[in-house]
Formats: structure tokens, C-alpha cells, sequence
């Protein structure tokens, strides 16, 4: 799956989608050694179970379309798309609820579509929006991290929980809001202000825990920029957008409106930003167009969680963003040198001029 | 061989005609294959989407509406194959939204009398039969230029067609959706129908909920669609086998 230019420039490039693809995942895993150390065991076996799946989901799927399987396998998209969707689901969530999200992404957004490349929706987001729809308790349940001091549940117990070996735990002891959710809540009930939930121990602990894993998302994504994988466009519009209309409505009113750092590192924007709205197939592809798009995602990021009903509005963001390209594509093609340029001065007579 | 199998059927053709309006058994066939199978309304047609992906959430609901669009279809089809050679063709389609309209009142008044809570549930989307396209679509192509039996016949088989869809699809997402099959039989079969509710699953299933929202209803649609088209696919390829080059 070489990219072949056969118009100028002639620049050999060694890139090709598994390479390309493996990068990725490279950049991915200093956030997810993060997420490992602040939630434990149950992120990695998340991570691993979601590829085991999408790998054997993705190998049924091209048995059945009699395509290939080595070769659509090698390219590693599936494992990209099972990580980002398992780095998006809480720790110690039933084996079977990540089976359905990968179903999801893998068969219904990715193959019924004509497979990679041929997708219209991300695909990892497509599983995530069905399961945050489908399962909103399960979905929910972030377990207590490490930060507060709480023990983790260790490999051999983390494992038995997802596969139902032992019974589910009790939830209400050992999982807390994630601080999007424990904002959301507090003030949809009407009875705390922003500023009481900041000054919260418990809160700003998790907070931190979050901006750790953001920042170390950060850099893989950084790493990716320096490697030319995506370009600066998109996560720069979609941080910027984010922060300019948190900061505003922060400004605007403290009490009521999240500040720009809780909006920016917290609920995954920055794994959103660099890994998931940059997806080279679904996202948009012009320079200017890029912008527009992680432009729109940032500002829909911010009307979802702030008045809508999910506080992790990441895939929606995306996913409405997605419907929007081929117009964003359409209308902000960049001029083809020689062409389209409006001349100093009209050569051709005007029509009806001539008889 | 050719020669004598068209004979025969320009002599059912004739015969029809002369009978006055009573199709042959061929015919019947064929419009009875057409109405479930080969332009079936919901699969084939597309047409009255709207009540068929929002009625759908369970298997009682679309059997409710199907009941409902199987006796507008037919009645509609009847009466305006009856009336359909002294309607001027200017001023038809206003006369089919009147006829259908009439139909359509007397049916929801009817529901209303005698299932109230059917009734209740399907709201809005039984007076909007009127607008199904299904109707007016069958009026214009078929019982406009037929005689009364047989646009009487392709009424009725055009809404069986379409309320298999609709059972089918409301069976699938209630099934997927909730684990249950035939709940809430009791709002249209009164109180013996109350223990009907049969739960497949154990009681721990909980449900997609998807199956349930609009999103369901589109999916399954599709995946409805496309098992129609490959077992249509599979015929063909078996038939040319069979049948000598």
C-alpha cells in the first residue's frame, strides 16, 4: 500500500499506511504508560482485549468481503482504532461491552463502508458513541485512581473483573466522577458553583491525574507533528477554538461555567485533538480546511459539554465535524497553480460581443 | 416452444379481460409476490419510511400500524379502481388525498374506540397514514388502471408486505433492545394478552439501547435491506444454474 506519486514533485517517500500507522501507535504509548500508572491494570488489559477483538473482527470481515487478510491486517489500522477506543473506556468495564464497540467500529463504521480508507465516520469514535448511548452507567464507572491514594485493583483481579469471572464490584466505593462529570452534575443540580468544585481536595486531585495523562498525550502528539504524521492545523485550531470559548464563558461567569484548563486537560482533548479528529480518512484535507474543521470540533466540544447531556462529547464533536467535510473539502480546494485566478485583465472578448 | 408460451399468455390476458376483472392465477401470483417480495413496499419501494422507522421500537407497535395501513391500502385501492373512470386525470390527486383521508379518519376513530392505548402510543402516526407514501403510490401506479379485484389484491398484499417489514424490524429492535418479544401485547389484545411477554434472554440482559433509538431503526432497516438483496442475489445465481443456456 505504497502512496505513488506520479505527478511532481518527485520526492521519494518511504511512507505507506502501516508505517505510518505504527507511528501512531509509538505516540500513543507514553499517555497510555500514564493512564497505566493512574488507573492501573484494567487500562492495559482494556487496550489488549480491544485488539485481540478488532483484530479477529477484522480478519472475519475480510474473509467475508474475499479481500486479502495478511495484507489489510499488516496495516495495523484495526490496532490503532481498538487502542484509541480503549484508551476512551473506563478500567474494569465487562469484556462484552468492548466487544460490542469494537463490533461497532470495526464491522459497521469501517467495513460495511467499503474498509480503510472508504469510512466517511471515525470509526473508534462510531464504537464509543454506541456504548456511551447503549451503556451509561457502565460507561461511567471510573474506578478511583492512584493520586488519592486508594490501592488499585491488581493484573490477576483487574483481569477476572472484565472477563466476569468475579462478580462486578460495588461500584459506589470504589469509582469517583470523572471532573467533567463531577462539574456536569454539580452544577446541573443547581446547588454548588464552579469555584465551590475547584476548591474541592478530591477534585483537584483528579483533575491533576488528568492533566498528567493530557499532557503525556501532548507529547506524543507533538512527537507525531515533528515526524510530519498530521499537521499542526487541526489540533491547533481545535485547542484554540476550545480554550477561546471556555476562556470567554469563564470569564463571562466563574460561578457557572468551567475554567479553560478544566475544559482543555480534562476528558481526553488532547488524545481528541492530536489522535483522534487528525484520522487521515475521515478528517478534512485542505489546509484551509483543516483549520475550519478542528475549529468546529473545538467549538462543538464546548456547546456538547456544556449544554448537552454527555460531558465526554469528544466523539460527537467529531462525528458531526465528520458529516461536514466533503462540503468543508468542496468548498476550500486550494488553487491549482495556473488556473483559477481571476486575470489582470479580461484577453477573451466578452460573449455576445461577437455576433 | 416460445411461440406456444406466448400463446397461452396473451389467452390469459384475453381471458382476464373478459371475465371482467378477475385475475388469473398467474396474475394473482405475481401480484401477490410483488406486494411481499419483489417491490415490496418497505424493502423495495423505500417508501413510508418515516412511520416505519419511528413506530418500530417493539413488535406490537408495527403490527398495530401495519393492521391499520393493510385496511387503508385495500379499501383505498378498491375505491379508487371503483371510481377510476369517472375521475378527470387533472384533478386526481387531490380526489386520492380526499379518499384516503376519509379511510384513514374512520380507521383512527376506530382505534380510538377500541384500542385506546394502541392507539395512544402510535399518536400522530396513525392520522399520518394519509401522507404514507405507500398509498398514494399504489393509487397512482396501480389501482388507477386496474380493475377492482385486482387492485383490491395488490392493496392488500402491498400492506401485508409492509407490515411484515415493520413487524419483522420491530421484533429485531425490541428483541435486541429491550430482550423481550411481544410486550405490551395487552394494548391491542385486551387482558388475555397480558402474559404474552416472552424474555429469550436471561433476566440479567439489559438491552442495547441503541436498538431501541432512531439509530437502531436505520441499522436494522439497512441490515434488513441487504439480506433481502442477497437472498435475491443467491436466487438468481441458482436459477441461471438450473436453467439451460
Amino acid at each position: 500500500m505504497k502512496f505513488k506519486t506520479n505527478t511532481s514533485p518527485f520526492f521519494s517517500s518511504n511512507s505507506n499506511v502501516s508505517t505510518v500507522m505504527l507511528q501512531v501507535l509509538l505516540a500513543l504509548i507514553p499517555g497510555t504508560l500514564v493512564m497505566f500508572y493512574i488507573y492501573g491494570w484494567g487500562i492495559l488489559i482494556n487496550v489488549v482485549l480491544a485488539i485481540i477483538f478488532a483484530v479477529s473482527l477484522e480478519a472475519i470481515a475480510l474473509i467475508i468481503r474475499k479481500r486479502p487478510v495478511l495484507p489489510f491486517l499488516y496495516d495495523l489500522s484495526a490496532i490503532v482504532t481498538a487502542w484509541l477506543l480503549a484508551l476512551a473506556l473506563p478500567p474494569l468495564i465487562p469484556w462484552w461491552i468492548l466487544l460490542v464497540g469494537i463490533f461497532f467500529a470495526i464491522i459497521i463504521a469501517k467495513h460495511l463502508y467499503g474498509g480503510l480508507g472508504y469510512n466517511p465516520f471515525n470509526p473508534a469514535m462510531i464504537g464509543f458513541a454506541v456504548l456511551i448511548v447503549s451503556f451509561p452507567f457502565e460507561m461511567s464507572q471510573w474506578i478511583e485512581n492512584a493520586t488519592l491514594g486508594s490501592k488499585l485493583p491488581g493484573f490477576i483481579e483487574s483481569l477476572y473483573t472484565t472477563l466476569g469471572i468475579t462478580a462486578q464490584p460495588d461500584w459506589d466505593a470504589i469509582t469517583r466522577a470523572t471532573p467533567l462529570d463531577a462539574v456536569k452534575t454539580g452544577l446541573r443540580a443547581g446547588t454548588t458553583s464552579y469555584t465551590e468544585i475547584a476548591q474541592q481536595q478530591d477534585f483537584n486531585s483528579v483533575l491533576r491525574s488528568w492533566i498528567y495523562i493530557s499532557l503525556a498525550f501532548a507529547a506524543g502528539g507533538f512527537w507525531m507533528l515533528y515526524k510530519k504524521i498530521i499537521h499542526w492545523q487541526i489540533p491547533v485550531a481545535l485547542i484554540a477554538t476550545l480554550a477561546l470559548f471556555s476562556g470567554v464563558m469563564y470569564l463571562y461567569s466563574p460561578e457557572t461555567y468551567g475554567s479553560p484548563l478544566l475544559h482543555v486537560f480534562s476528558g481526553a482533548t488532547m488524545l481528541g485533538a492530536f489522535f483522534i479528529a487528525t484520522d487521515p480518512v475521515s478528517a478534512s484535507t485542505t489546509p484551509i480546511g483543516k483549520i475550519i474543521y478542528g475549529a468546529s470540533i473545538g467549538f462543538f466540544i464546548y456547546i456538547i459539554r456544556v449544554w448537552g447531556n454527555y460531558p465526554d462529547s469528544i466523539a460527537f464533536a467529531v462525528l458531526i465535524m465528520n458529516m461536514a467535510v466533503p462540503l468543508i473539502d468542496y468548498y476550500t480546494q486550494p488553487r491549482v497553480y495556473g488556473h483559477g485566478q481571476k486575470p489582470a485583465h479580461d484577453p477573451e472578448p466578452k460573449k455576445g460581443s461577437d455576433k | 416452444m416460445t411461440d406456444t408460451a406466448i400463446g397461452t399468455e396473451n389467452e390469459i390476458t384475453t381471458s382476464t379481460k373478459i371475465e371482467g376483472g378477475t385475475c388469473a392465477p398467474e396474475e394473482c401470483k405475481k401480484i401477490v409476490m410483488d406486494g411481499l417480495w419483489h417491490n415490496n413496499p418497505g424493502l423495495v419501494q423505500l417508501l413510508g419510511l418515516c412511520p416505519l422507522l419511528a413506530v418500530t421500537g417493539n413488535f406490537i407497535n408495527g403490527l398495530g400500524l401495519g393492521i391499520a395501513t393493510i385496511i387503508t391500502l385495500t379499501v383505498s385501492n378498491t375505491v379508487i379502481s371503483f371510481t377510476r373512470n369517472w375521475v378527470r386525470k387533472e384533478i386526481r390527486i387531490p380526489y386520492y388525498v380526499l379518499v384516503i383521508a376519509s379511510i384513514v379518519t374512520v380507521i383512527d376513530l376506530t382505534m380510538f374506540a377500541m384500542t385506546p392505548n394502541l392507539h395512544h402510543i402510535l399518536g400522530i402516526f396513525i392520522p399520518l397514514i394519509v401522507t404514507n407514501c405507500v398509498i398514494i403510490g399504489r393509487a397512482e401506479a396501480f389501482a388507477s388502471r386496474n380493475k377492482i379485484p385486482r387492485a383490491a389484491l395488490d392493496g392488500f398484499m402491498m400492506g401485508v408486505g409492509f407490515t411484515l417489514v415493520l413487524v419483522i424490524l420491530g421484533g429485531m429492535r425490541e428483541l435486541i433492545g429491550n430482550g423481550t418479544l411481544f410486550s405490551d401485547a395487552s394494548v391491542m389484545f385486551g387482558a388475555m394478552a397480558a402474559d404474552w411477554t416472552i424474555h429469550p434472554f436471561n433476566e440479567d440482559y439489559k438491552g442495547l439501547l441503541l436498538a431501541i433509538l432512531p439509530p437502531g431503526a436505520f441499522l436494522g432497516m439497512g441490515f434488513l435491506i441487504a439480506f433481502k438483496n442477497i437472498v435475491d442475489k443467491k436466487v438468481t445465481k441458482n436459477s441461471a444454474i438450473k436453467s439451460p443456456l
